[in-house]
């Protein structure tokens, strides 16, 4: 499970049809260009987006899965939210491992869309095991 | 655009946000974490966790209020119409499990404008009941002006 300077990880995820009216409600950020698809087209949005804070949680789960799955092994992460993340279209979170010191990996992160850029620079620490 | 930059410092009554086990379990569905010791009681207290242990990213849902009371909060100014996320950090320090009551304090640490764009930061700090800090947090937002 130790991870390794210069390790990549991967994970992939396809958000379905409903996941932002179920983040809503998990989260309490109701605002309407998550899960009014008229309210968003009307304000000049392709259609509902995705919540950022909930393309942040696929950050942290792709660099947790890569620690060996414990939640715990995060300790920082930090995202720079980019595009705008649509339902049911695959996400491709993407990472390699800057730097492991004193048991501590510093990996860096982004996820993609298609030829859109959701999180960019996202700078993760772990406890490395 | 104005903004009102003589606002930074200004420091929020904290929150408090009592942590459910059930909370957990629809928190933790949502963001598709499948882990047991969010969903399985047993697993969770023979890890040594007194109930279900929060993912980390669940600091957004007990920092909620506390950002939110900022967002809309009329001497900020802040037009939410054209409102964006543009940046989110956090750090964690002691776990939180359910039944712990988390209070947040949020302070706004920078207001500043360039370029038509207006540029905030917020930071949040959350304690348990025991005073052990469980988590920090950056936000920045974006507000874009009007016709941008």
């Amino acid at each position: 499970m130790g991870l390794e300077a210069g390790q990549k990880l991967e994970l992939r995820v396809t958000p379905d049809r409903y996941v932002t009216i179920r983040y809503a409600g998990a989260s309490g950020d109701f605002n309407p260009i998550h899960i009014d698809e008229q309210f968003a087209r009307e304000v000049g949005l392709p259609g509902r987006i995705l919540h950022g804070l909930w393309s942040m949680a696929q950050v942290a789960r792709a660099a947790t899965d890569a620690a060996g799955g414990d939640p715990l092994a995060l300790t920082e992460l930090s995202v720079q939210f980019r595009g705008l993340g649509r339902p049911e279209q695959e996400i491709v979170l993407s990472g390699v491992v800057e730097s492991v010191d004193a048991g501590v990996a510093s990996v860096k992160l982004e996820a993609r869309q298609g030829d859109s850029r959701l999180v960019r620079g996202a700078v993760a620490r772990l406890r490395a095991g | 655009m104005a903004v009102p930059s003589e606002k930074i410092g200004k420091r929020y009554s904290p929150t408090t946000y009592a942590v459910g086990r059930e909370k957990i379990r629809e928190y933790a569905a949502a963001v598709g974490y499948e882990h047991p010791l969010h969903h399985d009681l047993a697993a969770a207290r023979a890890a040594g966790y007194a109930d279900l242990l929060a993912p980390p990213m669940f600091v957004v849902v007990y920092c909620a209020a506390a950002f939110q009371a900022a967002l809309f909060d009329p001497e900020l100014q802040i037009d939410f119409a054209h409102l964006v996320h543009a940046g989110q950090a956090f750090s964690w320090q002691e776990p939180v499990v359910a039944g712990d009551e988390v209070t947040t304090t949020l302070t706004v640490t920078a207001i500043s404008e360039r370029a038509g764009l207006r540029f905030d930061s917020f930071e949040t700090v959350s304690v348990n009941q025991r005073g052990q800090r469980t988590a920090r947090g950056t936000w920045s937002t974006i507000v874009r002006g009007e016709g941008s």
